[in-house]
């Protein structure tokens, strides 16, 4: 592999071998996992001193913890005596972190707290280095209780990183009537033989339905309403349904907004005649009169007015606000990647919400559900394929010729068959993985915009 | 390309007389309380359907307001409040039914095998005419050169009208319900 990463773009072209080679990979981990920032977790998830969750930043075993103080903390999760992992459970509440293989004890924050048969140590062992701990992660900042942490002890601001994606951050917020959501309903944990990126180039993918969907769609058409539901399959059919519209509605009512640092969201262009439609649920009623009485009729309104699907925060968390989804991205290997999913509670929204939330996790996010079931498939068959010795270009141009600026720095699709996400994805990566300086775009080159 | 799953099997016609006319002993007018026999024969019937691939006659065990659930969690109290990796009401049952039989559903092409075992039926509630029935399964599936092997725990409510057995709900816990898992396609 050469350093020069920039010979595997061409214009509209990304060259196969970032998806299949081990060395891009491991560069990977080092320079946009290590450096980015890296969504953690919930606040909501750790609501009182000692309670922890477990997770990865990139490859890297870490914990989310809430200190004896209540600040919320990022510790690599390794005893720094011989290396062991500290933390086991997947969440739970603890006092402070003891490694099982001789006793060495942390403080939440991850300060060495204590160490069995310390006089035995050489006299310049000092427990009070920070660096023998379970090493803090040197920057953790929450955006309204969304946590990220980065490696880099410096780099932008995580506002700055995230830019007008804030604003998609903001809408899962601001639809709760409260103005706080909370996490809740359990965890999807999704599993493929494929690269990480792959899972991140399918959320904004509007030109996929219609064929890798076919079978659901088609399922769900022919669906007779008359049969029994609870209001569970009522929404999962409806869903199915929605995939199936035409080119021309993805080409006409759906955009795609793409922003530095490989951010991008999927979303309706708004029409009036859909929030008219949602009236007529007497449980989008009662949660419009509980938003009005907190927040006013106009503020409602402008909250409702926002549409958006999939929001990315590249490299590794996507949301809905919509329907309160979060999908986090864990790269394993080059060619294997787990994703887990969760859902938030609109505080203050009423209780039969969250029911449809959870019903449609069950139906886009669901190990089982019949939709997502046919993307794993797709990004495994990717992963095959890629290893063949065919095309060594992979096409990503569709829609290249019409891509305009829009403000906070970005660039729109004409609509949203549009690629245009993916090569701001790429863009991005080529970004991290060439190190500072980061040349820009030769002249002539006829790459796009970085 | 994907094949359909065959609607009838003559060669294999004989070895299932047994278990039909087992089901159909249950027709007779004074009918037989839903005991452990019964349920258990019910049960192994149920996965040779499974087995073979006749998802219609499955989902015609089910009843018109039937609900089919794989819980996300172990000990799931319940499936609105928690996602789950399946929860089918009868009407998205219906639909999952029907998508296994279309040739465009990929992630079944090439299709799964599947080889299941039920055993330690027991009896949480039995009853005239509708029975709980607690059973342990081990699943084997194989598709495109991975083998996978589920196991756990099977509710089954059945209930009995004019003699036939069906099923009112079903709850299929997974030992690993919590692991990370390429996609679940075909019903336990």
């Amino acid at each position: 592999m050469t350093e020069d990463l920039s010979q595997f773009f061409q214009p509209g072209r990304v060259h196969r071998q970032i998806y299949t080679d081990s060395a891009i990979f491991d560069l990977e981990m080092e320079r946009i996992f290590g450096t980015a920032w890296i969504y953690v977790g919930h606040e909501s998830q750790v609501k009182n001193p000692g309670d922890y969750v477990r997770t990865f930043i990139g490859r890297k075993p870490v914990v989310l913890v809430r200190d004896a103080g209540g600040t919320i903390r990022v510790i690599h999760n390794q005893c720094a005596h011989r290396g062991s992992l500290v933390v086991a459970n997947d969440k739970g509440n603890a006092p402070e972190f003891q490694c099982c293989y001789h006793g060495w004890t942390y403080h939440l924050d991850g300060r060495l707290k204590a160490v069995p048969l310390q006089h035995g140590y050489p006299q310049d062992f000092d427990p009070g280095n920070p660096k023998t701990a379970m090493v803090q992660l040197p920057r953790v900042t929450s955006y309204r209780g969304f946590v990220f942490a980065s490696e880099a002890a410096d780099g932008p601001s995580l506002e700055d990183f995230l830019g007008y994606m804030t604003t998609s951050l903001d809408d899962m917020i601001d639809r709760a009537p409260d103005g706080e959501v909370e996490v809740a309903g359990g965890v999807f944990r999704h599993a493929y033989d494929g690269n990480w990126k792959l899972y991140l180039e399918n959320l904004c993918d509007a030109a996929h339905p219609l064929f890798t969907h076919r079978s659901s769609i088609d399922a769900a058409l022919q669906q007779s309403d008359a049969v029994h539901s609870d209001g569970s399959g009522e929404i999962a059919i409806r869903q199915m349904r929605q995939n199936g519209a035409p080119y021309s509605f993805w080409e006409s009512q759906v955009g795609i907004w793409t922003y530095p640092n490989g951010h991008s969201y999927l979303g309706d262009y708004h029409d009036d005649a859909k929030l008219v439609a949602a009236f007529k649920d007497p449980v989008f009623r009662d949660y419009i009169a509980a938003m009005e009485k907190k927040k006013g009729k106009d503020e409602t309104r402008r909250v409702l007015e926002v549409r958006r699907w999939n929001s990315n925060v590249y490299p590794n968390v996507s949301f809905m606000s919509q329907f309160q989804q979060l999908r986090v991205v864990h790269p394993v290997a080059v060619n294997r990647t787990v994703v887990h999913t969760y859902n938030f509670r609109l505080k203050g929204a009423p209780e039969k919400m969250f029911r449809d939330t959870i019903s449609f996790a069950n139906t886009v996010n669901g190990t089982g559900s019949l939709v997502l079931t046919d993307d794993l498939e797709i990004y495994n068959r990717i992963g095959m394929g890629l290893s063949s010795a065919g095309a060594e270009w992979i096409e990503i141009g569709r829609g290249m010729q019409s891509d305009a600026p829009v403000e906070h720095g970005g660039r729109r699709g004409q609509n949203s068959t549009s690629e245009v996400y993916i090569r701001n994805m790429l863009d991005a990566w080529l970004g991290y993985m060439t190190p500072p300086p980061y040349p820009p775009p030769q002249a002539g080159e006829g790459r796009e915009g970085v | 390309m994907a094949r359909k799953p065959k609607r009838s099997q003559k060669p294999a016609a004989p070895r299932r007389r047994p278990m039909r006319s087992a089901v159909r002993s249950a027709r007779l007018p004074a009918q037989q309380a839903l005991d452990l026999r019964r349920c258990e024969q019910f049960l192994l019937h149920e996965a040779r359907l499974l087995d073979d691939g006749k998802f219609d006659d499955w989902l015609a065990l089910f009843t018109p307001d039937a609900w089919y659930w794989v819980p996300s969690e172990p000990n799931q109290a319940d499936p609105f409040e928690t996602v789950s990796l399946i929860y089918d009401d009868r009407r998205l049952l219906e639909t999952r039914v029907r998508r296994l039989a279309s040739p465009r559903m990929y992630s079944q092409e090439p299709r799964s095998r599947a080889s299941r075992i039920v055993g330690n039926v027991t009896m949480e509630e039995t009853g005239q005419n509708a029975s709980t029935v607690r059973s342990k399964f081990m699943m084997i599936e194989y598709r495109r050169e991975q083998q996978r092997l589920f196991g756990g725990t099977a509710l089954h409510r059945l209930v009995q009208n004019d003699g036939r057995i069906m099923i009112a709900w079903k709850r299929v816990d997974l030992v690993n319900c919590d692991a990370p898992l390429d996609g679940i396609t075909i019903p336990f």
